[in-house]
């Protein structure tokens, strides 16, 4: 047996070799991280035309939102806006996505959009990366990319429209989070992902405001873990945080999965009106909480708000009032006038804070 | 396969003669799932000691729940040598459905909530069953099909709606929390259906004939087992405790949206498996199964206690299944070579 | 997979698809291929975008890893067992090559290594599913978490996204100012290859054997076991291909990579008439069982229909591919007996 398996190894591994020589045949020899890292970069310039805030936003443009996936009530409002948006403009709208959130999904529909020649994808990316080349290749047809709500690499999108600055996001965790412990104790992170984008940076403005404002010099992080944006991974981290923390002072969940599991949990627990819970939440969600007294305050931008003006971006782009370029400005209907920032952002505003006095006002 | 099975089989009644020794190994097999708890448990408890308080067994409890309901549900399927992958989906469409009714029938008491869970899983689990037994086809791929069917048909009614906790009415969602002499109803309700499907498979000619149909469908059917009744019964009986999964699923987490239950077969097939019901039927029992989805949620609960990083938790569950499959198979071998020194006239 | 059949293989399933296969003109594979061609042609003239070269492009890109791993998962089939594995050892040697790129090891070193790890992990099914005799349905699924679980403990949640361009560009580039992607050739190479050895050689014809009667198989001298264990290598060596496109296409290796391709894969597989008891099943079928899915849902997204329709298809495709020739067999079947009865009553 093990004679003729010999002989069999012999057949079955240069094959196995040959098909991935395949794909090697493309490149020379010795490829690595360090050689390449000088031509990534991915983007392939600025546009060379002018902007001209003066022109009219162009009729009968066809926008397509592409959210992380479609099915999840935070995109759907979103779309909302955006699709109030395009209907005020007199364009062509279109709310099309994966209903996993893997970015490969994401590719086949961005393929789709620029096949069908959409003048504007508004994309709430998955992964920063990997949706690069399908973008390009859309841009490269005619097609502007403007992400919102999650990024993808600069050089790969035209604009950027950020649903808040990082820094208040974070600045607002920590004080709505010392507020309700007395600014003093210790206080723990419920966050989505490990490599969510967005979360750690707020994590990060947390971290340096207790490193470096007096105000919470007496406030202790003591960890940040993981809810994955899933109900029962988010119960059972909490569950964890409290365990291993008995004396534990707050919890601040950056996400509104893990803040209304974390509120469940609570709610049914002895833990219930212990130990405070604040981050960032959807008022629908959270109202009940609210209500029963778990939860004092949070915050979350607007959605809708943010679809309309991604909305208006895209068209902005479209018709050539703005480039992405630094400084440029255009009006958003109603919002009423944006200016584009550093890197081709441009930043919805600052969050809403939200508790019992003003819950009721907000239906989203 | 079927070396497996042949031990337990209990419709003939003519393995009793190697029953000492059986009993013993199977003893034994739930014997090193309580063994394998009391470790974790006892470690994680000595890292800290808050692990086994009160709020935290509850907990504990409270999250098998689900799993275990599930998992006894799949055990009747896996005897007769079947195997349910829908049931995520259909947790998941029982859930958003049973919240939707409540949304609009605030009133509704928690039983008849029970009752439309357990409907809309019984009908999906009719159509499991339909396919498998009328349209001859294996209920992996049966399975597989209305995995993606029924995940289909939740995106089409939930849309992107989300079910959030102030549209329930708050009588259920206390349902969710609330306990009677320290114990969740919602443990009550999985203990009680464990105990209702144990007995049902030991003591009752239907339970047992699923036993009888996954050691040997042949001998089973010229035995004059009614094949076709026995296995729409497996199936409806396992899509409907799915759907009392997705009401209780929506009274724990109070929040329904259309992914509920993603994934969730990986975790049930696994307590199953580990729970030492063979895969390829005839053997096993629901309490094995529900010691397994126990185990699964230990693990689950105990590591980021343990600080051990919660990516290991699949790779885990995997070596754990891996594991159990070996372990029955050395056991199975062991066993029939003992059978047949043991009593000559076995065969 | 279930044997609830099995023992009913020998003694129905096989001589009546022998007996079907003299009485009609055309298989089940065969008229998938054709099934596919019409629907191409269908959708070229009245989905808008659908026959255009660049849509084609997309669609090659989009059906290469799902091809490429439904070419050793035909085999594994046929041969009466099953691998769930495959995405997940997909994903398992993206965090690889993500984690080998991060320490410094060049490309042309670390794809060859891949499709090497890729062929280990194939072996460890192959050592569980022959030299212990488990069940393969079991083992698959236990890999299938360990292999997403060791793909999450390498890579965590982070993503290794900087490789080169020359290669992620060749790797979704077309063939100079063509419109033919750079994978079509390779592919074909790669497709023809497993169809050559299925259907050409005694291997193809000692897995035939093995899945139709794995008993008479043994005994006219067929090793059984060794051969599935070779088939489960191949199945793991090209996940490592796969893992490689995969990584390179998306520029990006992360843990969830491929993950839930498996049913993809064998809904493609059954589609292309592979029974699932093994002994039966054609490699132009599963060409065309792949085509048929990956076309469908591309034309489907252009005619912007909603996901949920995706899911339900993909679904109702898997079990009608079994459910449809089951039922063909028993309408024969049952039009058979009643000829028979209609030629016994005269002479009885």
């Amino acid at each position: 047996m093990f004679a003729s398996r010999a002989r069999r190894t012999r057949a079955v591994v240069p094959v196995a070799l040959g098909l991935s020589l395949v794909l090697t045949v493309a490149a020379c020899g010795g490829t690595t991280q360090d050689s390449s890292n000088d031509d990534d970069g991915g983007g392939d310039g600025e546009s060379a035309a002018a902007a001209d805030p003066d022109a009219e936003f162009a009729p009968d443009l066809s926008i397509a939102m592409l959210p992380k996936s479609v099915n999840n009530p935070y995109f759907e409002a979103s779309s909302e806006g955006a699709q109030a948006a395009v209907d005020e403009l007199g364009g062509e709208y279109e709310y099309t996505g994966p209903s996993d959130t893997s970015a490969s999904s994401q590719v086949s529909y961005i393929n789709t959009l620029s096949q069908q020649s959409a003048d504007v994808i508004l994309l709430s990316a998955n992964d920063p990366n990997a949706l690069c080349s399908s973008l390009e290749q859309a841009r490269s047809a005619e097609t502007y990319v403007v992400t919102f709500d999650s990024d993808v690499d600069p050089g790969c999108r035209d604009v950027f429209v950020s649903q808040v600055d990082s820094d208040e996001v974070g600045r607002a965790l920590i004080e709505m989070a010392s507020e309700q412990i007395g600014g003093a104790g210790t206080v723990a992170i419920l966050s989505a992902t490990a490599n969510a984008t967005n979360q750690n940076a707020w994590i990060a403005v947390i971290e340096e405001e207790l490193a470096s404002n007096p105000d919470y010099a007496e406030i202790e992080l003591v960890g940040v873990v993981y809810g994955d944006d899933e109900d029962e991974k988010s119960f059972q981290e909490t569950q964890g945080l409290l365990q291993a923390n008995p004396d534990l002072g707050a919890i601040i969940s950056p996400t509104t999965v893990g803040i209304a599991a974390a509120a469940r949990y609570l709610s049914g627990s002895e833990f219930k009106g212990q130990v405070a819970l604040t981050g960032l939440g959807t008022p629908n969600q959270m109202r009940e909480f609210v209500k029963d007294g778990t939860v004092t305050e949070f915050a979350l931008w607007d959605p809708t708000a943010l679809g309309e003006l991604a909305a208006y971006t895209g068209a902005a782009i479209a018709s050539g009032i703005i480039t992405g370029a630094e400084g440029e400005t255009f009006t958003a209907g109603e919002l009423g006038e944006y200016t584009v920032g550093a890197d081709g952002v441009v930043t919805l505003g600052p969050p809403t804070r939200f508790n019992a006095d003003n819950i009721d006002d907000f239906d989203f | 396969m079927t070396l497996l099975a042949q031990p337990t089989e209990p419709a003939t009644g003519r393995t009793r003669t190697g029953s000492t020794a059986l009993d013993l190994v199977l003893r034994f097999r739930a014997l090193g799932l309580v063994i394998a708890l009391a470790v974790l448990v006892a470690v994680t408890a000595a890292v800290n000691s808050r692990f086994v308080g009160q709020q935290s067994i509850r907990d504990l409890l409270l999250s098998a729940a689900i799993t275990m309901l599930l998992a006894v549900g799949m055990t009747v399927v896996v005897l007769t040598r079947g195997i349910d992958l829908s049931v995520g989906s259909v947790l998941g469409l029982s859930a958003y459905v049973t919240a939707d009714f409540l949304q609009s029938n605030a009133g509704t008491p928690v039983p008849v909530a029970m009752l439309v869970g357990l409907g809309v899983g019984a009908a999906c689990g009719l159509v499991n069953g339909v396919v498998i037994h009328v349209g001859k086809v294996p209920p992996l791929v049966a399975t597989l099909g209305t995995l993606y069917v029924f995940r289909g048909i939740v995106y089409f009614v939930a849309g992107g709606s989300r079910i959030n906790a102030s549209d329930m009415p708050p009588g259920f969602l206390d349902f969710g929390t609330a306990r009677f002499a320290g114990i969740p109803y919602l443990i009550m309700v999985s203990l009680v259906v464990l105990v209702l499907i144990g007995v049902f498979l030991s003591r009752y000619r239907a339970g047992r004939d699923m036993y009888a149909l996954g050691s040997s469908p042949e001998a089973a059917r010229l035995a004059g087992v009614p094949a076709g009744r026995r296995l729409l019964t497996a199936y409806v009986l396992c899509g409907a405790l799915a759907g009392l999964g997705g009401v209780l699923h929506a009274a724990r987490y109070g929040t329904v949206d259309a992914s509920a239950g993603s994934g969730l077969e990986l975790s049930v097939v696994a307590a199953v498996v580990v729970g030492g019901v063979a895969i390829f039927g005839g053997s096993g029992t629901v309490y094995g199964a529900a010691l397994g989805a126990l185990l699964l949620t230990v693990i689950s609960n105990a590591l980021p206690v343990l600080s051990i990083d919660q990516f290991w938790q699949q790779a885990i569950v995997g070596a754990l299944i891996l594991g159990a499959i070996g372990l029955d198979r050395f056991v199975g071998l062991r066993v029939a070579a003992s059978l047949r020194t043991k009593d000559s006239h076995v065969d | 997979m279930s044997t609830e059949t099995a023992p009913d293989r020998i003694t129905a399933t096989r001589p009546a698809s022998g007996r079907l296969r003299s009485g009609r003109l055309i298989g089940w594979d065969g008229a998938i291929v054709l099934v596919t061609l019409v629907f191409i042609a269908v959708a070229a003239v009245t989905v808008e975008h659908f026959g255009t070269s660049r849509n084609a492009g997309f669609l090659i890109l989009d059906l290469t890893p799902v091809l490429l791993l439904a070419l050793p998962m035909t085999l594994i089939i046929v041969t009466g067992e099953i691998d769930l594995s495959v995405a997940s050892m997909v994903g398992l040697t993206s965090s690889a090559m993500g984690v080998m790129w991060n320490n410094g090891l060049p490309l042309e070193t670390i794809m060859p290594l891949c499709v090497v790890i890729g062929a280990v992990l194939g072996a460890v099914n192959g050592i569980f599913v022959t030299a212990l005799g488990l069940p393969s349905l079991a083992v698959t699924i236990g890999t299938l978490a360990l292999y997403r679980g060791l793909a999450y403990v390498l890579l965590g949640d982070t993503a290794v996204a900087d490789y080169p361009r020359d290669f992620t560009s060749w790797t979704i580039g077309n063939i100079g100012a063509s419109s033919v992607p750079n994978v079509l050739i390779p592919l074909i190479v790669v497709s023809g290859i497993f169809a050559a050895a299925l259907h050409a050689t005694p291997v193809g014809r000692s897995v035939f054997a093995a899945g139709a009667n794995p008993t008479a198989a043994a005994f006219a001298g067929i090793p059984v076991g060794r051969l599935k264990f070779w088939l489960y290598v191949v199945s793991g060596a090209v996940a490592g291909l796969v893992g490689v496109f995969w990584t390179l296409r998306y520029s990006s290796a992360r843990a969830d990579n491929a993950a839930g391709l498996e049913l993809t894969v064998v809904a493609a597989v059954l589609l292309g008439g592979v029974s699932i008891f093994g002994g039966k099943g054609t490699l132009p079928g599963v060409v065309a069982g792949v085509v048929l899915l990956t076309s469908l849902q591309n034309a489907l997204r252009l005619a912007s229909v909603s996901t949920e329709a995706l899911t339900v298809v993909t679904g109702s495709l898997l079990i009608v591919s079994v459910l449809a020739p089951n039922v063909v067999t028993s309408a024969r079947a049952a039009l058979a007996r009643r000829r028979a009865r209609l030629r016994m009553t005269p002479t009885s």
